[in-house]
């Protein structure tokens, strides 16, 4: 597929129709899909599944009154339909001083290339799918004889065309393109089964991980949770593999972001400039890097993409604004409006946690007893204050050796607090996914068990 | 506008599509018989409404429509499925031509083996459904919240009240030869509140609904009640004490508490994980999973709840399933596939979150049956423990059992008496062992208020829970005062 094209000239349609209806200014947001997933289970083929879907999502202003109205079904009465459902939810919603779309002036010129469609692969028959999927999972089935069952694996591409413009007369488009593998191998003993999984994703296909690697990474993260136990409740430096690292920056990227902040449902609030972590933290925001999956040439309002240092030595020194949230807080936009099928909202594009000079090994030899996290769950953040509780797993540290697997416990602080407590930073960063951090080591967490 | 009031599902995509019951039994019969041990075609019409209130203006007002038609094909434990945006005859015939392309692979096994199912509920047919009521209405009662939740308490600085509306119409034509439709109204009323005091600030939310006309909002003014705990839980939490850290006596309220057992025990009876053996509770049927005051239910059939439905979307009609039986693992619950492979009876809890997915084993309304215990004395008979009476979300893995559920609203009992509120903190378990720790059991059985979305392998559908006021001696709590 190629970018924009005739879709470009499908919005600016609809934006015409919606002013001949009475609204003031408008903006629409179209994306094109494909997907394909293909999942494989103990070598057999469990699922396959091809889709296409394609959504157009209109915005009117009626002055400084707004509405949205979003459809799949691009047909002309459909179209005429969304036009009218939106100029009439517009009349019945107040006067909003702050609403209204980007200033012209401020809209992207021209729209970089960041490589991200894979241009250069050729198709993959679905068989050629389905038999990396089959590798992916057979590599992990293969690694040791306490790998005996699955979850499963799967291989899934998405080609995408997206399509922004308003009723100001801006119109442009991007393409992209990403590819993913993963397994979720299931490891037993003595009646004790533990599942753990491993991934890789990326923009062009060629990019993603050999699928034996992935294989025997998922087994060696499934094989090292055996033996589990719970331990004794304490309090202890805890360091957090990457993968849980970055949870904890998305954390701090929701409270950033703008509409947290104008409802005052942030433990960031009134925190712009001041000191939020470690001054070794830094933290960036960066949607320009080539060919990376969190990349976007503009974003959901036309706005050029860039980078913002989010925190930087320490110090927040930026929060993730579109265009609405940052009329209401007094600032001007850093460029991060998303768009879904319900509006405008807020999102990070490649977001990172730059890493510092320790090695994991370091790191972890640093801690005399402690606990190593490589698994959250839940949902246990308070995003107005910082509060966290969340049920984790991972190994117990004894003199700076990882000494046993970990289960069924939580681990529990104050995100303000445990930034400040970040005593090391890892070296051991990867741009493996849209937010990605180092291993870190957080002075004191206390963690929950017998 | 449509009318959307009074649907035939079969006449609505007749009418607007051209799409009839029997051209979709042709185009099952011609590109799908012979080769597959099942396959359907499934037809879906969607509106969603929402509308959010924010320091009284309205900040979004917004609707969708999607539409679209999946074709599934199966054979053995293969499924191929392909779905269009686009409802036509043309795509119909591609997309089963993908879905096929999986039973094609070698030779499918027996014939197509399931029969017609019984007849759908009728449990939510409403004269008004609440996406058809008038905006106006709709934006006045959020205004009236807004004004309730703000004069509730005085520190109360953020109200966000709003109300999501859906009408949902889907037709689905099995390879066996019939054709079943439903109507599916679902609304969803929700008010957030910040609360400010001495620089501190906290939330508190609240909210319900279900498969009800809008009035239901105004009923006994539900909507005051809404505005009124979500002020109340704000503002309590702006006192709150660190929460207590590590094993103790839980008391869980009854009601919304219930997701323990949604977590629990809930996904890991779920047929797909059993057949596939990555449950804890594989091969467990017939065993003592909990204490034998524990009777757990899935029950699609209750009339106008959030997790009810006529039948589910491969057309079967839900259920009752006794999962838990004074102790023993009974039942689990199942789509046709998993219920075919393991021989056993489809439960009605096929469910998908739209026609861009195929279905699998999902719950409904997810509850403990009532016990003989009077609620005040289960407190009264802990000397030290956490009383939770509401909860965020929770997750589980399913594999090794390990569940959380994370707690809002929460107190210290000491002595026998509810204290101290506490912070927010995730509770943490193992599937197989916390039920049977369950030693007390109240009479006061309540179902949540109608807030539950259940989210499983990237697909989301409304769900329910309930539970009596329970004690569970020993269960981890996660949180900071050691």
């Amino acid at each position: 597929m190629s970018a924009a094209g005739h879709r470009t000239d499908l919005l600016v349609d609809v934006l015409r129709r919606a002013q001949a209806r009475g609204a003031t200014a408008a903006d629409g947001f179209l994306i094109e899909e494909q997907h394909f997933t293909a999942s494989v289970r103990l070598g057999q083929v469990d699922t396959v599944k091809h889709s296409r879907d394609q959504r157009l999502s209109l915005r009117v202003f009626a002055g400084r009154a707004s509405a949205a109205a979003s459809t799949s079904d691009l047909s002309r009465d459909s179209l005429e339909r969304v036009v009218d459902e939106a100029t009439a939810l517009a009349r019945v919603t107040a006067e909003d001083p702050h609403a209204g779309l980007p200033d012209p002036g401020e809209l992207i010129g021209a729209v970089p290339d960041l490589e991200l469609e894979d241009t250069a692969g050729e198709e993959l028959e679905p068989e050629a799918k389905i038999e990396l999927a089959r590798q992916t999972e057979a590599a992990a089935l293969a690694s040791d004889p306490r790998i005996a069952n699955s979850e499963g694996a799967e291989y899934w591409d998405r080609r995408a065309r997206y399509a922004y413009a308003t009723s100001h007369g801006f119109a442009r488009g991007y393409a992209t393109s990403a590819f993913g593998l993963s397994v979720a191998p299931i490891a037993s003993a003595n009646g004790e089964m533990q599942r753990d999984y491993w991934y890789s994703a990326a923009r062009h296909r060629r990019a993603l991980e050999e699928p034996a690697a992935i294989g025997r990474t998922a087994a060696r993260r499934a094989l090292r949770r055996l033996g589990a136990r719970k331990v004794k409740t304490v309090e202890v430096p805890v360091v957090f593999d990457p993968d849980t690292a970055a949870s904890l920056v998305r954390a701090v990227a929701g409270a950033a972001s703008g509409p947290s902040l104008y409802r005052r449902a942030s433990f960031l609030l009134d925190r712009l400039g001041k000191r939020i972590a470690a001054p070794a933290v830094n933290i960036v925001d960066d949607g320009l890097m080539p060919r990376a999956l969190g990349s976007r040439p503009f974003d959901g309002e036309g706005l050029a993409t860039r980078r913002t240092v989010l925190v930087g030595d320490g110090v927040l020194e930026s929060y993730l604004l579109d265009s609405y949230s940052a009329r209401k807080l007094g600032l001007r936009s850093t460029h991060h409006a998303s768009r879904d099928g319900s509006g405008v909202g807020v999102s990070t594009t490649n977001l990172v946690l730059q890493p510092g000079p320790a090695t994991p090994a370091q790191l972890i030899g640093s801690v005399k007893s402690g606990f190593y996290v490589t698994e959250l769950i839940g949902f246990g953040i308070n995003g107005v204050t910082g509060d966290f509780s969340k049920g984790a797993a991972g190994q117990w540290i004894e003199n700076g050796e990882l000494a046993y697997p970990v289960e069924e416990v939580t681990v529990a602080g104050n995100l303000l607090e445990m930034l400040v407590a970040i005593e090391g930073i890892g070296n051991d960063l990867v741009l493996r996914d849209r937010t990605v951090a180092p291993t870190l080591l957080i002075g004191r967490m206390v963690v929950a068990g017998n | 506008m449509d009318d959307l009031a009074h649907i035939s599902p079969d006449r609505f995509f007749a009418d607007r599509f051209n799409v009839t019951p029997s051209l979709m039994e042709r185009l099952l019969g011609g590109s799908l018989a012979g080769r597959v041990d099942d396959a359907d075609i499934y037809l879906e019409y969607r509106v969603n409404e929402e509308l959010v209130l924010e320091e009284n203006v309205v900040k979004k007002a917004s609707r969708h429509v999607s539409q679209g038609a999946g074709v599934r094909a199966q054979a053995e434990t293969r499924t191929g499925y392909a779905h269009t945006d686009d409802i036509s005859l043309a795509n119909l015939e591609e997309a089963a031509r993908q879905a096929r392309a999986i039973a094609d692979r070698s030779s499918a096994g027996g014939a197509l083996a399931v029969g017609r199912p019984g007849r759908a509920h009728d449990l939510y047919t409403l004269s008004e459904p609440p996406i058809v009521t008038a905006l106006e209405r709709k934006l006045d009662l959020l205004r009236k919240i807004d004004t309730a939740a703000r004069a509730a308490d005085k520190r109360v600085t953020q109200v966000i009240a709003s109300l999501a509306s859906e009408e949902v119409v889907m037709l689905i034509a099995t390879a066996a030869g019939w054709t079943i439709g439903d109507v599916r109204p679902l609304t969803r009323l929700n008010v957030t509140v910040i609360a400010e005091e001495n620089g501190k600030r906290e939330i508190g939310s609240w909210g319900g609904g279900g498969r009800v006309p809008f009035d239901y909002f105004l009923e006994a003014e539900r909507w005051r009640h809404f505005a009124a705990e979500a002020a109340r839980q704000a503002t309590l939490k702006l006192r709150a004490i660190d929460a207590p850290a590590g094993t103790m006596t839980v008391v869980l309220g009854p009601g919304w508490p219930g997701i323990l057992l949604h977590e629990a025990i809930g996904h890991g009876l779920e047929g797909d994980f059993n057949r596939k053996g990555v449950s804890a509770f594989a091969g467990r049927l017939g065993q003592k999973v909990a204490s034998e005051l524990v009777t757990v239910v899935d029950d699609g059939t209750i009339p106008n709840r959030r997790g009810s439905l006529n039948v589910d979307d491969e057309g079967t009609p839900t259920g009752r399933t006794v999962l838990i039986d004074n102790g023993v693992l009974t039942g689990y619950m199942q789509d046709r596939l998993n219920a075919r492979l393991m021989k056993m009876t489809a439960t009605g809890n096929g469910r998908r979150e739209s026609y861009a997915h195929p279905p699998m084993p999902r719950m409904t309304n997810t509850f403990m049956l009532a016990g003989p215990d009077d609620p005040a004395e289960i407190i009264r008979s802990v000397p030290r423990g956490l009383y939770a009476v509401a909860f965020g979300g929770g997750q589980v893995d399913i594999t090794s059992g390990k569940f959380v559920f994370s707690a809002s609203e929460a107190y210290l009992i000491e002595d026998g008496r509810v204290t101290a509120p506490v912070k927010g903190a995730t509770l943490i378990g193992n599937g197989p062992d916390a039920l049977t720790r369950v030693s007390r059991v109240g009479h006061d059985l309540a179902l949540d208020e109608g807030v539950g979305t259940c989210g499983k392998e990237g697909q989301s559908v409304p769900v329910g829970v309930g539970l009596p006021t329970i004690r569970i001696d020993g269960m981890t709590v996660g949180g900071t005062q050691v």
